[in-house]
């Protein structure tokens, strides 16, 4: 036999065994499919920043019918349920007990001040929870601003500068425009890295990977045997996840689907690439699977402008940020879904996830073959 | 001493040198907690530190370059570009390289001058929706600070009212503060559970479990020897990142060291019970990992850790009943940051005093089931 049929056959046949050991094992299945359905569903429905109703202990020291009257502004709005209380220090403690959210203080001089032309109300928020406080902040303009029109009248009017806003790309503001493609990036990390961080590692525990010296295998042909099936496992991660933001979230995917592929695809190496090197260079189960959390999972999660902008962390960490490869991965998925292929976005986040693959294909290689020979 | 406590003393030191003879394994249990208080801590922000801009200025008023000024002047907006056209705009936001765009109409100076309102028009980047809100939040603020000069300036009356906003228990709203706190439960929860689950699949894996069958332990002996260490092991864990908002972040704590301890204790009860719960169905350490990495992510997503409880759908609010992170969460930040007490915790004491004893026990029959 020629010696590139044998090493294409040796290949065959070691992709078929790690194609059977996943189909065998429950789990794999599990982070394959189970995964990133939970995720969608967890993302999709799960998570939304929008702040309910908002209870507000109120204390009246006017006790007039103005202060009434802007009591009643809030209690017509739809974000807020309002209960009347006597003192600050017994609001301070219906917050503390979580029967109210915060309070709305008018001041004993409210009625006056507000007829020589400049009254004030206080607002507190419970700064336990910081985003919901400020969004608390932002909802309580609401009947406080539609109170003093409707009193004020047209002897007021807003400005002099007012700011007219639009919202590029995701003009109804949908949280799933943003969420999706940093979801996809998300579950092919998970399939990419966690699973292969254990594979290699596995067999070095159960010694099969010594079993292997024995047998003509060389380090390529071993590696092309655990890339493909966990390749093919991640796609299917990737495809659920394009079916689900097209059909469950309606979101506009602008740019071309030839493109996305190619991203997700090289994103994709990149995480196998990850797993693979770590589990080489580690050999223990536990170890490469702690490792692999905190190098890909935790990243892709929390360092890479899917949930949190890398525009909010300090300077330090954006410059780890271009150490990971989630962050070029979100950026493309993001620019390609809602923006089109923009060139200027799309070529070198491409070009620099293309190049960390090949850097890692060419390492695992080297460490691969050093350990085994 | 009777002869079981004196094997579960045994056994209980046997489980605590194999995890912490082992320096890469000591390494792995405890940078973690770190590395991630140290990631959560800074990058888990919706606050914005800059926000690149671009203006299309089609005025060239004072009050135009005025109100630019307090824009670059605000330590937040960084311009990036002065754009001639208006076909320029799509290419500055469409390459990411500014958030918003800020175009100023050619009667903006005048419309000022003269009384009337003037507009800013503003084109911000919606590809993370959330980001833009935020970017537009700050310039709503300047553009006030403007608007109020102006009126002062000029004569104009003050807005009728005004509204004072305080915050109690986090003075300046700093996100930080909610955040770190929070992970004292949530990274114990990823670290405790995974390793539970870990230590036995690890020793079923390599046969020193079914070592253990054959010497006179009961399957409940073991199951506490078992439980014990990895809980000391969690609470180590809590302390460090106690320890790390406190001298790192400079966040203070103001409660009571007893009632949050009061509360981890009886949360690792329920973090190793899920943790030996997931080893009791894995057969291999990859089963473990990802089973407990399938429990622990719906449980951390909706703790309210990264988003309130009250805003998801009301059959998702009712199956997190069962959730101990999100009582772990509410229960470590009232206490850090209220000084909350036994009496107002429990709402948090009572679901998670349940939540421990049942899933530990669960966790012995299920265990000694397995065993028989």
């Amino acid at each position: 036999m020629r010696p590139g049929a044998a090493k294409w056959r040796r290949i065959r046949a070691l992709t078929l065994k790690e194609t059977r050991q996943i189909l065998r094992d429950p789990s794999s299945i599990a982070i394959g499919v189970i995964f990133p359905l939970m995720m969608i569903l967890l993302f999709g429905y799960g998570l939304s920043l929008d702040v309910s109703r908002v209870s507000v202990a109120v204390v009246d020291e006017d006790a007039s019918s103005d202060s009434a009257s802007l009591i009643g502004a809030f209690q017509l709005s739809p974000y807020f349920g309002v209960t009347a209380v006597h003192s600050m220090a017994e609001a301070k403690t219906l917050v503390m007990n979580r029967k109210a959210d915060g309070a709305l203080l008018i001041p004993s001089d409210f009625s006056r001040r507000w007829h020589a032309g400049g009254a004030e109300v206080q607002i507190l928020v419970n700064g336990t929870d910081a985003n919901q406080a400020r969004i608390m902040q932002a909802y309580a303009q609401g009947p406080v601003a539609q109170w003093s029109a409707t009193r004020a009248g047209a002897s007021f009017s807003a400005g002099p500068v007012i700011v007219v806003d639009r919202l590029w790309f995701n003009e109804s503001n949908d949280s799933h425009y943003f969420l999706v493609p940093g979801l996809i990036v998300l579950v092919m990390t998970i399939i990419g890295a966690f699973l292969t961080a254990m594979v290699v590692a596995r067999e070095w525990e159960r010694g099969t990977l010594e079993a292997l010296f024995v047998t003509p295998m060389r380090a390529g042909e071993f590696l092309a045997s655990k890339f493909l099936p966990y390749f093919g496992l991640g796609m299917i991660g990737f495809l659920l996840c394009l079916l689900a933001g097209q059909f469950l979230f309606h979101v506009p995917l602008r740019g071309s689907v030839a493109l996305l592929c190619l991203a997700s695809m090289i994103y994709l190496l990149v995480a196998l690439g990850i797993g693979l090197l770590v589990s080489t260079l580690v050999k223990s189960q536990f170890l490469a699977s702690q490792l692999a959390m905190l190098l890909t999972f935790l990243p892709a999660m929390m360092l890479s402008g899917f949930l949190y902008d890398l525009r909010s962390m300090p300077a330090f960490i954006r410059g780890i940020t271009y150490a990971l490869p989630a962050r070029y991965a979100v950026a493309l998925m993001q620019t390609l879904y809602l923006a089109g292929d923009v060139g200027s976005v799309v070529w070198p986040n491409l070009g620099v996830l293309a190049a960390m693959a090949a850097a890692l294909m060419i390492v695992t290689r080297l460490v691969t073959r050093k350990r085994i020979s | 001493m009777s002869p079981s406590l004196l094997r579960i003393l045994a056994l209980i030191r046997k489980e605590f040198l194999a995890v912490l003879k082992d320096p890469r394994s000591r390494f792995i249990i405890f940078l973690p907690p770190i590395l991630q208080c140290m990631i959560f801590g800074y990058a888990a922000s919706f606050d914005l530190n800059s926000v690149p801009y671009a203006v299309l200025n089609q005025d060239h008023s004072a009050a135009s370059t005025d109100f630019l000024s307090r824009l670059d002047g605000s330590g937040v907006f960084r311009r990036r570009a002065d754009l001639d056209r208006t076909k320029d705009v799509s290419a500055w936001i469409d390459s990411s390289r500014a958030l918003v765009v800020i175009r100023i109409d050619q009667d903006f100076g005048r419309r000022l001058v003269a009384g009337e309102t003037a507009q800013v028009e503003v084109i911000a980047d919606g590809r993370n929706s959330n980001t833009a809100g935020t970017a537009l939040g700050y310039l709503g603020a300047v553009v006030d600070n403007f608007n109020a000069d102006w009126r002062s300036r000029h004569r104009q009356p003050a807005p009728p009212i005004r509204i004072v906003t305080r915050s109690w228990y986090n003075p300046n709203l700093d996100s930080r503060w909610s955040m770190i706190p929070s992970l004292i439960g949530t990274l114990t929860m990823m670290g405790t559970l995974m390793l539970t689950a870990l230590s036995v699949a690890r020793e079923r894996e390599q046969g020193t479990f079914d070592q253990l069958l054959v010497t006179p332990f009961t399957p409940v002996e073991i199951m506490v020897g078992k439980a014990v260490p990895n809980m000391v092991i969690g609470l180590t864990q809590s302390t460090t990142i106690l320890l790390v908002a406190q001298f790192w972040f400079h966040i203070p704590f103001v409660g009571s060291f007893v009632v949050l301890y009061a509360g981890l204790g009886l949360f690792l009860m329920a973090a190793v019970g899920l943790g030996l719960f997931v080893s009791s169905i894995a057969m291999t350490m990859q089963q473990a990992m990802l089973y407990a990495f399938l429990l622990v992510m719906p449980f951390a997503l909706l703790s309210g850790l990264t988003t309130p409880i009250t805003s998801m759908p009301e059959f998702l609010q009712s199956a997190m009943a069962i959730n101990p992170l999100r009582y772990a969460l509410d229960l470590t930040k009232r206490v850090y940051l209220e000084d909350a007490g036994f009496a107002q915790l429990l709402s948090d004491f009572l679901p998670l005093t349940i939540i421990g004893v049942v899933t530990l026990a669960g966790a012995a029959w299920l265990f000694s089931r397995r065993l028989a």
